[in-house]
């Protein structure tokens, strides 16, 4: 047994008992957060594409779920099909076209496309404008058989999806797809000599992360029972770059750990109002100046160098 | 013994984790025009750019006027009066020809004036509105050796300026070039163009695997053509 | 939600027309001067100062704190404000950017990202996000027959074309701006001729800082002066950037007041896009020029 399967199955048992010494809630959006964070990341770590406007992905599948089962009175399995569709549809227009510049560009016209979202979420009658999406109703999963208003029941239900999603992340970045990616992140002009249509991978890339967002926001939907501004928001986009960074880009763990601490932060700090953005930005700051790999980053070369001593 | 205006000694230099200079040795007398000589990847351009100051890692020694200068940035050890005219020409697109001969400042005085310069290349007057770029390479050549004649630098590091150019156009060069020796301008001159070379040195120096194996003075040439020749593996 | 109303002008008094027109030009001049410091910083460092937005609502702030704590006139603050913020820009530079310059242009994103986020937290955990007025210096107007003109805001039109202009004519027409273009170009080199490239960093940062800080002064009898009236302004001026690309100093100014305008029609013709019609035109001008309007592909 490795470390790291050791690792992973102290890591599981821990995440089944958890809702036993934690609030289901509070762990249910972590683990939401800990999907979008890990979707945003492979789009950032493993792709080397950093959008800045994930929000989009994630708040219009948040509307789409609470629209599809409130308004439309359809079961959560169909809300949340509804979330990684549109995620993902989403992904394809907006990354067809950030796709065509690199860098700095593609992040300023995905905050771009992200705001016009932001915008268009204001005006359009189905997200309910400035109220957002209230009372989401929790029906039952399964045709009835899974009732989900229970939140300890929900838990395995978020904990499922959120497992799902990251096997999801874990497939692809193994997978003849991820490797390539891997190749053009790390030189472009050398994979596209090799004959390997850069584009075509990146924007790929691109609709998965979209899609996981999705899944990510519509399962959130299903949880908090709501759908809000706030979730298409710049701010947003900005916080799961934080959570990904404080992690550490480029790991599998590192946007997990991000997300919980940024969660826990924010439960802390509620009572500090707009204070709480100068932390956040106080965190980018110091993480971009002396920490750019991250938690999960720092100790795992911390942990290497030792042994390479010994 | 006059104290030389150049003096080398044991130069290593690193690009990156790429260690290119092992300990170059060499010196340059005040109005001396020296050539360094060798093949593809020796180690040439990497020695004119460490006397610079602008690779990535010095050490050893490099003292111009007695004043040491590794440790130093670029920009100081150009106002003790070096100029550099590198291999890729470095001219300015977005510069015009005149604002590229005004851009490098005065550093000392004694440099040519706009005037003269232009005496020297009246081709570049006529342009002198034009882009930098729009230039043929023999006028983009004469362009990078011009502007630095007006800081007023008495040492000239030139990097392969006749690379590329027409028969007709090397030989403008190598007058210019021997128009500047007299006027008192000390030139360290990097060649592939061996033939080149030798009508204008008083001494060159061969550099292989960033070291300095060999010395040879204009008048011993003739007698070391086979040895040189080896070197350069023509 | 009625339709179009352009071909139909009778439908709309003359007033409105040429209101919301003269709103679009105002509101050019602003992407206009911003996304020229955006691009002036951009070129020189790198950097994409998303610390922008916040550095003009810096300007803003400083105008209304000097009149307010120490009776300083408008005037005197389209002076004061931007040099203040200006050097605020310069020990930022020192201090942050100039350490991560060797790392992927997106860390400077992401640091100029926190520096707003900061910047704007304190603004507003200060001053909270509701806006405080400041006094128009130029009070009154002229009744043009189609339209009334506020003498304050046609002031600012000018002045900012008059800023823009002489930005323009500083960077394509001087030696000082000689060394910028150069140094934007190939910085060893220019380096290597005795130039002093990091202090033209710097001080290249602290101007287009200070840039943003004289548009907010200016914005500040406009609008009121808020915590929040930079965030929202600086991710349209990102698409006002895309869109003109950021390789030539008059076509930022073009696109800039360009836009304005076409945000100015909008809002006549058919209200509810106004909000996104920069980001419709960026979409388009992706598809069909991706290095932007007046880019060159970097």
């Amino acid at each position: 047994m490795t470390a790291r399967n050791i690792s992973l199955f102290v890591a599981l048992v821990l995440a089944l008992i958890a809702p036993f010494v934690a609030y289901p809630v509070f762990l249910m959006t972590a683990l939401c957060f800990a999907l979008f964070a890990g979707a945003f990341n492979l789009l950032l770590g493993y792709a080397g594409l950093m959008s800045f406007g994930h929000a989009m992905f994630f708040g219009m599948a948040a509307y789409f779920f609470g629209h599809v089962v409130k308004a439309w009175g359809l079961p959560p399995e169909v809300g949340l099909l509804a979330g990684v569709l549109g995620g993902a549809a989403l992904g394809l227009v907006t990354g067809a076209l950030a796709i065509r510049r690199q860098g700095i560009y593609f992040a300023m016209i995905t905050l771009a496309f992200a705001q016009m979202i932001y915008f268009l979420c204001v005006q359009m009658p189905f997200t309910g404008g400035e109220d957002g999406l209230q009372g989401i109703p929790r029906r039952a999963l399964l045709g009835g058989l899974l009732p989900i208003t229970n939140d300890f029941t929900l838990y395995y239900v978020v904990l499922a999806i959120f497992l799902f999603g990251y096997g999801c992340i874990y497939r692809f970045i193994h997978s003849p797809f991820g490797q390539v990616l891997k190749a053009i992140r790390d030189n472009e002009q050398r994979a596209v000599s090799l004959g390997y249509e850069a584009d075509r991978y990146k924007l790929l890339a691109f609709v998965l992360s979209a899609a996981l967002s999705g899944l990510a926001g519509a399962t959130k939907a299903m949880v908090l029972q709501f759908a809000t501004l706030t979730d298409v928001s710049a701010g947003l986009s900005g916080e799961v770059v934080l959570m990904a960074l404080v992690g550490g880009l480029g790991t599998l763990s590192g946007p997990i750990v991000g997300a919980y601490i940024i969660i826990t932060m924010q439960n802390y700090l509620a009572g500090f109002g707009e204070f709480v953005l100068v932390i956040q930005g106080a965190i980018f700051v110091v993480i971009v100046m002396a920490f750019r790999k991250g938690l999960v980053g720092e100790i795992s070369a911390w942990w290497k160098a030792r042994k390479h001593k010994a | 013994m006059v104290e030389p205006l150049l003096k080398v000694a044991g130069l290593q230099a690193w690009y990156g984790e790429s260690h290119i200079l092992h300990g170059v040795d060499f010196e340059i007398g005040r109005g001396e025009l020296v050539t360094l000589l060798g093949r593809n990847g020796a180690g040439k351009t990497t020695t004119l750019r460490s006397i610079m100051g602008i690779v990535g890692k010095r050490r050893g020694s490099v003292t111009f006027e007695g004043r040491e200068t590794v440790g130093h940035p670029s920009n100081q050890i150009a106002r003790l009066g070096i100029a550099y005219c590198p291999e890729e020409r470095g001219i300015f697109s977005s510069l015009s020809v005149e604002e590229n001969l005004l851009l490098p400042p005065v550093v000392k005085p004694g440099g040519l004036s706009l005037e003269d310069i232009y005496r020297l290349f009246p081709n570049l007057e006529e342009r002198r509105r034009s882009q930098g770029t729009k230039l043929s390479g023999g006028e983009q050549q004469m362009l990078a050796i011009g502007r630095i004649l007006r800081t007023g630098a008495s040492l000239l590091l030139l990097d392969e300026p006749t690379e590329g150019l027409a028969p007709v156009i090397v030989q403008r060069i190598g007058e210019i070039i021997r128009q500047l020796k007299e006027r008192g301008f000390t030139i360290l001159l990097v060649e592939q163009n061996f033939h080149f070379a030798a009508t204008v040195a008083d001494r060159h120096y061969v550099v292989e695997d960033g070291r300095v194996i060999d010395m040879v003075t204009a008048a011993d040439v003739k007698q070391s053509l086979g040895k040189l020749q080896a070197y350069l593996g023509v | 939600m009625s339709g179009f109303h352009c071909y139909d002008i009778f439908a709309i008094p003359m007033q409105a027309w040429f209101g919301q027109l003269l709103l679009g030009l105002i509101n050019g001049a602003f992407y206009a001067m911003l996304s020229l410091g955006l691009a002036v910083i951009f070129g020189m460092l790198n950097v994409i100062n998303f610390a922008h937005g916040a550095q003009y609502m810096m300007g803003a702030f400083a105008a209304w704190l000097l009149l307010g704590i120490l009776d300083v006139p408008f005037w005197a603050s389209l002076v004061l404000a931007p040099i203040i913020v200006g050097l605020f820009g310069v020990v930022l530079e020192r201090l942050l950017l100039k350490r991560i310059y060797h790392l992927d242009h997106l860390y400077g994103f992401l640091l100029t990202f926190g520096l707003a986020l900061v910047i704007e937290g304190l603004f507003q955990w200060k001053w909270g996000s509701s806006g405080a007025p400041y006094p128009s210096p130029i009070a009154g107007g002229w009744n043009l027959g189609f339209m009334y003109l506020p003498k304050y805001r046609g002031f600012v039109v000018v002045a900012a074309l008059a800023i823009c202009l002489a930005t323009w004519f500083a960077i394509e027409r001087t030696r000082l701006g000689a060394y910028l273009r150069a140094a934007t170009e190939n910085p060893t080199l220019v380096r290597a001729f005795g130039i002093n490239v990091p202090r033209l960093i710097t001080i290249t940062y602290g101007v287009g800082v200070g840039l943003a800080a004289l548009a907010g002064v200016l914005a500040a009898p406009i609008q009121q002066v808020s915590a929040l009236m930079g965030t929202n302004l600086v991710l349209v001026v990102f698409a006002v950037v895309v869109i003109g690309g950021m390789g030539s100093i008059m076509g930022s100014i073009v696109t800039g007041f360009s836009l304005g305008l076409v945000e100015g029609l909008t809002k006549v013709c058919y209200p509810p896009g106004s909000n996104t019609v920069i980001f419709v035109v960026m979409a388009l001008v992706l598809l069909v020029k991706p290095a932007g309007l007046f880019g060159q592909t970097k």
